[in-house]
């Protein structure tokens, strides 16, 4: 950056200390800097760790599956009031004819907010509160959040409405798609194999046997009580997650796409203005 | 390199259409004398290194502020029932109406972070001292207009952040004795934060503040203007000049440092640009995450955060916690705060060093001046995390030594041992 200066450092002796203890208070800055950015995120709370999910904006195909599914089962109480169809479906690939007749139960026209009809008095009633808008769920808990909240609802009869859920203790929400995952149980006993401080499973010296022991923290679904297998299941939720990824922040595509040219310019602008700098300084006595 | 504005045609020879248009418009409005003096004439010092760029950079920023606000006012709906769903109809469904909202969230950050550098810019080579003792004056009048604006603008875009931060910082005035409750309510124009405040803010912030703010920049440059550039060296350019009264280690700054400049201009373009596309939250010290969820007076995020350019002040407003003459600890840590903000006005006075430079000045001007770096980053850090009596014990040792660089200065700067001064600037 600095040319003026390191060109000539060389050229004149003396005083260095004014801008060895600058350098050395940038490097203070920068690594309190980095320091800064590693406090943990600001969200936070006594979080669930499930499992890690990526959400992918390529996978076009997921996203207009999660959009079906998404009417399906979640606008009727969940609305997403600051988008519209037409701009989801423009952004889905999907026509707005077909977008009109199998998306759009609420007789809107494609250019309507994504809303519901259900009333906040009627919520409260039903489940104790306000069901919230989702459009911004992604940038509020992540995607993670959503995946494993959709994943781990389980069968609990202390709750008014028979299901908990381990992302989201003590919700106030039934499981909507328990007819596709089925009913699932928390805390179930199953015998695993003990893992080894190498990281490989211990087996019997003599018979070869996995050792194994009763863990029971597991998750275990009904058998026959679902439509779709576990792997089915998954991905409907990755669907719906990839969509509500989408919802979050509709621009996130455009911005990175765009935004590796703007990059790229900028390079080539840099190279230019670095040219015009040293045609202009190469006569100055400095 | 000659300027058309800048040179008059030889008599006798034809001045051409922009020449008469000159001509005349000189004749009535001093505008090439204008350029003159403060671009083509103005003659800087040739020993500018990379910590001169940060003074251009805000105007750089302003700029972008100042557009970017323009165009995102012009869907915006300052109201209670409307704000936070205008800001994401403009993230949705105005035309890039997503790049002004980043636009203008990552510059909000990104003038602190130039305004800060510039900053430690002055105190590092003694650019407050005598005879720009007004500049600088000036300069913490405009750092002072922009956190009221930065705190003013949080608030618009309605989110439960906003609110919060709102309902806590104007909560601060309610500490002041006797006063503090109706000021409180005063300022608010409400019993809490509300459409009211909302709409106050709005008009602080898209007219007056940004106002004053351009009145300033434009007189800060004047003043700097006429008294000359400092430079690295800290050396009067002045004082050694040609025949023609041009100082000898002075250059133009224009065509020379706006040349210069443009290259600094597109490197900071480029992290500008690279956070504002790929990264505009910022891990949430950008934008919140919990600003992603509409204002809701009944539902406390959990735990109330100023924007990171905040945080070094809020940790010190939190480092009292004894009450002190009868009056509250929060009183003492506004006063804290305030002090902490404002005592930079009085460097000027402060510091007695013969030498304006740190590269003249001793061993204890460079090591206080570290202190109050690491001071004012620890206490960003501090401001961040949770409170805690580890946190609060350092947020309270930082305090004490970010002030102890200015309350110590008149000493040590008077008693340090310091280096011979060249007579001329030096280049490297």
């Amino acid at each position: 950056m600095n040319v003026m200066s390191s060109q000539t450092s060389a050229s004149t002796g003396g005083n260095q200390s004014g801008l060895r203890s600058a350098k050395r208070l940038l490097g203070v800055a920068f690594g309190s800097l980095i320091m800064l950015l590693s406090v943990p995120a600001l969200a936070a709370g006594a979080a669930y760790e499930g499992e890690h999910f990526e959400a992918d904006l390529n996978d076009l195909p997921s996203m207009q599956r999660g959009f079906k599914m998404y009417v399906n089962y979640c606008i009727g109480c969940h609305s997403l009031q600051y988008q519209r169809y037409e701009k989801t479906a423009d952004d889905l690939g999907i026509p707005h004819e077909i977008a009109l007749e199998n998306l759009v139960f609420t007789g809107q026209r494609i250019g309507g907010l994504m809303v519901n009809a259900m009333a906040e008095k009627d919520a409260k009633a039903w489940f104790g509160g306000k069901a919230p808008d989702l459009t911004m769920i992604d940038r509020i808990k992540g995607s993670s959040y959503i995946y494993n909240y959709l994943k781990t609802f389980y069968a609990d009869d202390s709750r008014p409405l028979g299901f908990n859920n381990l992302a989201f203790p003590n919700v106030g929400m039934p499981h909507v798609m328990a007819e596709l995952q089925g009913i699932q149980r928390n805390n179930v006993c199953l015998q695993e194999p003990v893992i080894a401080e190498n990281g490989g499973e211990k087996r019997d010296p003599l018979s070869g046997e996995p050792i194994t022991e009763e863990v029971c923290d597991n998750l275990v679904v009904d058998e026959g009580t679902g439509s779709l297998s576990a792997e089915e299941y998954d991905q409907v939720v990755a669907d719906i997650t990839n969509f509500l990824h989408y919802v979050g922040e509709p621009a996130r595509a455009d911005r990175n796409r765009i935004g590796v040219f703007v990059l790229l310019f900028l390079v080539i602008m840099f190279a230019l203005a670095w040219l015009l700098n040293r045609e202009y300084w190469k006569d100055v006595e400095h | 390199m000659s300027n058309p504005q800048g040179e008059r045609p030889p008599a006798g020879q034809n001045p051409g259409a922009w020449g008469n248009f000159m001509g005349w418009l000189d004749e009535r409005f001093p505008a090439t004398e204008t350029f003159e003096y403060h671009m083509s004439k103005y003659y800087a010092p040739k020993n500018f290194n990379f910590w001169y760029y940060f003074g251009v950079l805000s105007m750089v920023v302003l700029v972008i502020q100042l557009l970017s606000g323009i165009w995102l006012t012009m869907n915006y709906v300052p109201s209670g029932s409307g704000a936070f769903a205008s800001v994401e109809y403009i993230m949705r469904d105005v035309e890039y109406g997503w790049l002004l909202r980043y636009m203008h969230s990552t510059g909000a950050s990104a003038f602190f972070v130039v305004v800060y550098l510039h900053m430690f810019r002055a105190m590092l080579y003694g650019s407050y001292r005598k005879p720009r003792e007004l500049v600088w004056l000036i300069g913490m009048g405009i750092f002072i207009l922009l956190m009221a604006e930065g705190f003013f603008g949080y608030l618009l875009p309605w989110g439960n952040m906003s609110y919060w931060a709102a309902q806590v910082i104007v909560s601060l005035a309610g500490a002041i004795p006797v006063i503090g409750p109706d000021l409180m309510e005063w300022v608010r124009g409400d019993y809490l934060v509300s459409d009211i405040t909302l709409n106050r803010f709005f008009a602080l912030h898209v007219v007056a503040v940004p106002l004053m703010l351009v009145m300033l920049v434009f007189v800060h440059l004047v003043a700097l203007h006429h008294v000359g550039s400092n430079n690295p060296d800290g050396v009067d350019i002045k004082k050694h000049k040609d025949a023609n009264g041009v100082p000898l280690d002075g250059i133009a700054f224009h065509p020379y440092y706006s040349v210069h400049d443009i290259q600094a201009i597109v490197v900071f373009l480029f992290f500008f640009c690279a956070i504002m596309f790929f990264a505009p939250e910022m891990g949430g010290y950008f934008l919140e995450k919990p600003n992603f969820e509409a204002a809701d007076a009944l539902k406390t995020p959990e735990h109330i955060v100023p924007v990171w350019y905040y945080m070094p002040f809020y940790a010190m407003l939190r480092a009292a916690t004894y009450p002190f003459l009868g009056l509250d600890a929060k009183f003492w840590g506004l006063v804290i705060m305030a002090s902490a903000i404002l005592l930079p006005c009085v460097l000027p006075w402060l510091d007695r060093s013969p030498v304006k430079s740190i590269r003249y000045k001793g061993f204890a001007s460079k090591f206080m001046l570290g202190l109050f770096v690491v001071s004012f980053v620890v206490l960003g850090y501090l401001g961040a995390v949770p409170p805690s009596p580890i946190a609060t014990g350092a947020a309270q040792l930082f305090t004490a030594t970010y002030f102890l660089y200015f309350i110590l200065m008149p000493w040590y700067t008077r008693v340090e041992k310091t280096k011979p001064v060249p007579d001329r600037v030096t280049m490297r």
